[in-house]
């Protein structure tokens, strides 16, 4: 059960230099054009279990449409997928799913008329047989542990009752909720786009917790963000595209917020 | 603090007594603050409109009244439990009215004109219902037809075949002993007695049962003042109910056949897969597809019970009046289910409501329709008054809406 690997995974990660490590997700020569725009070309990506890697790029630098071949919305034209070192195909967002692929939308995908267990566990209910095989009940008090189980995991500890709706919820926990649900069926890589966009310091600040908490627990993450600051609070490393090509890499440690706006805007080029 | 003041039992009782009551207000003003007042406005509204009639006219609570005003509401209660569904995605079918007049017209006609049996006939009138239902439903779901559109289309097109299946005598008198006894008939007492205690038994050991669990299980349970308050509820209405019905004719079969069609419907929209799925489609029905929740399938499924249940009210309808004529759901048959869907607490924008409300707000429209008859007050004012509740209701709807998206950020 996918589920329950989020448990397991804690703790056994992020001592070794994640360099040294197979990538979780790597993309090479990824090219994607539409009609006569080439959204992307010969792209390479890599994330590594237990590394945050924001990917950022001024509007148009094709963020979206590479994530957007991740997650099975777009094919690529060109260029190959490997997940956890094997090659694949990814065409539809189930196949993404199937794979441990989560992707939190800006739009978080909840419904507000729904509480919290319910919106973790949409269309993943967990029913128990009452006439076999005619009638299911949902199992609400195992969906409700489990749902209580992760929030815990995640150390998400704002939201007072899980049985309450999410339109009652702030924008933080919303977002913490849409990513628990993503954390909660994947083992493996989260992708996140820009999921402090619209909120405000303090839930800010609990989302990238959050964020670093998925590290902690050996998860593969990549978050597509506007803000430099909060790039240099989490990021592992930064990837920056720029007119469709990957045109640097930067180490956290090793570089400055000037360096990167530079990149992004194409003031300075820097190899990778 | 009383504890303090008041050492010993009597302190401690009173300080649990303090608690007990404290985590009751606390309870109560979190639901309100969030818009879940369930079905209490319409309970309230319900015995003011008792309180008023009575007042007016002392035969209005006698059993004989009652007794009849449930077998007034059973077939536009039927057909508003589907209209519930329907809502509950946040559409509309306009079309149940015209459904439930050709269901009706296809009944009489198969069992007087060409002899087939009841039940035969029973069971193709609900199958043509659910198909009708289910060709709507996929020509909105699919085609991407508004539904408003689509089942309007439907309420002309489906009573011009009402009237053709009809023929040139326009009514078709059904005498059949099993048809008339399905809204002519009455449970005797004991069986009354037996339905009145099992229903409220069950309903309130599961309340409890599922608390139990929840405590067991180490999660969060309702105020036991609450569920307690929820259960004495329960048996008084379920007691007074059966003792009132008695005292005339008995519990009439159509009120115990609309009663199990809204439980039934209650466990569904609650308790599966399926019902889930109709309150996400009206929450946000693209999340519920990016969750992988097969949308048209849905969407098609809640018409075609819509269609099964307008075909129930068809055969309620023509029990009812021992015939089937072509003014058979007609006239303000349709907005007096959707009133009594709306009126009952089922919002009109998708994604909030209940089964109980179609039963809730068909007994609030049925008790005006039947006090102004009671007091000879003439049609132009039934539907002067009907028209201001459905617009409360309406409003109220509204209203409650901006309040929660208020309170959400």
């Amino acid at each position: 059960m996918p589920v329950d690997k989020v448990t397991q995974k804690g703790g056994d990660t992020s001592e070794a230099a994640p360099l040294e490590r197979r990538p979780i997700l790597e993309l090479r020569g990824i090219s994607k054009r539409f009609g006569a725009v080439e959204a992307l070309s010969e792209v390479d990506f890599e994330v590594f279990p237990g590394e945050v890697v924001a990917l950022v790029g001024d509007n148009g630098a094709g963020k979206s449409t590479l994530i957007k071949c991740v997650a099975g919305t777009h094919m690529p034209d060109d260029g190959t997928i490997l997940f956890d070192g094997e090659e694949v195909r990814i065409h539809t967002p189930s196949d993404a799913t199937r794979l441990g692929i989560e992707t939190v939308y800006q739009d978080l995908a909840l419904c507000d008329n729904l509480d919290v267990v319910q919106n973790m566990f949409l269309g993943r209910e967990r029913v128990a047989s009452l006439v076999p095989p005619v009638v299911e009940l949902l199992s609400e008090l195992e969906m409700e542990k489990r749902a209580l189980d992760v929030l815990e995991s995640l150390n998400v500890t704002t939201i007072g009752s899980v049985r309450t709706r999410v339109a009652a919820l702030s924008g933080g926990q919303r977002q913490s909720v849409a990513i628990s649900r993503a954390v909660m069926w994947t083992a493996k890589l989260v992708i996140l786009d820009e999921p402090t966009a619209a909120l405000g310091v303090a839930q800010t600040e609990q989302v990238l917790a959050l964020i670093r908490r998925l590290r902690e627990q050996g998860l593969g993450v990549v978050v597509i963000t506007h803000n430099l600051h909060e790039v240099f609070e989490i990021a592992d490393r930064i990837i920056v595209l720029r007119l469709g090509r990957r045109v640097a890499t930067f180490e956290h440690a090793t570089t400055t917020p000037e360096d990167v706006v530079a990149a992004i805007t194409g003031a300075r080029g820097q190899a990778a | 603090m009383a504890s303090v003041d008041a050492p010993g039992g009597h302190g401690t009782r009173a300080q649990g007594a303090l608690d007990a009551l404290h985590g009751l207000s606390r309870y109560s003003l979190q639901r309100w603050r969030q818009g879940e007042l369930g079905a209490l406005p319409v309970i309230l509204g319900l015995i003011v409109i008792a309180a008023y009639f009575q007042s007016q006219q002392s035969s209005f609570l006698s059993a004989r009244n009652l007794s009849n005003l449930v077998l007034q509401i059973a077939a536009t209660g039927a057909v508003a439990v589907g209209i519930v569904l329907v809502l509950l995605l946040g559409e509309i079918d306009l079309s149940v009215g015209s459904v439930a007049g050709l269901c009706s017209a296809i009944l009489g006609v198969l069992i007087v004109n060409h002899g087939w049996p009841w039940w035969a006939a029973i069971v193709v009138v609900l199958a043509t219902g659910s198909a009708i239902g289910a060709f709507q439903g996929a020509w909105f779901a699919l085609a991407g037809v508004p539904s408003f559109v689509v089942t309007l289309a439907g309420f002309l097109a489906w009573q011009g075949v009402q009237l053709r299946v009809l023929g040139s005598t326009g009514t078709v008198n059904v005498f059949d002993p099993h048809i008339s006894q399905i809204a002519q008939s009455y449970l005797p007492a004991f069986w009354g007695w037996l339905l009145g205690i099992g229903a409220a038994v069950t309903y309130a050991s599961s309340l409890w049962i599922g608390q139990l669990r929840r405590r067991r299980a180490g999660l969060a349970t309702a105020p036991a003042l609450v569920v307690g308050a929820r259960t004495l509820l329960v048996v008084a209405i379920a007691a007074a109910s059966v003792e009132v019905l008695s005292r005339f004719n008995g519990v009439p079969t159509a009120g115990v056949i609309l009663l199990g069609l809204v439980v039934a419907f209650a466990l569904l929209t609650t308790r599966t897969r399926f019902g889930r799925y109709v309150f996400a489609l009206g929450g946000n029905a693209e999340a519920a597809r990016r969750a992988g929740v097969n949308v048209a399938r849905i969407r098609i499924a809640v018409f075609a019970l819509a269609g099964f249940m307008a075909a129930i009210g068809g055969i309620i309808f023509t029990s009812r009046l021992t015939a089937a004529s072509t003014q058979t759901g007609g006239g303000t048959f349709l907005l007096e289910a959707i009133a009594a869907a709306v009126i009952g607490g089922t919002s009109l924008f998708g994604g909030r409501g209940s089964a109980w409300s179609a039963l809730l707000g068909a007994l609030v429209i049925g008790s005006v329709s039947n006090g102004l008859d009671l007091m000879a007050q003439p049609p132009e004012i039934k539907y002067m008054v009907e028209g201001a509740i459905l617009l409360a209701a309406v409003t109220v709807d509204a209203v409650a809406r901006r309040s929660r998206e208020a309170a959400g950020r």
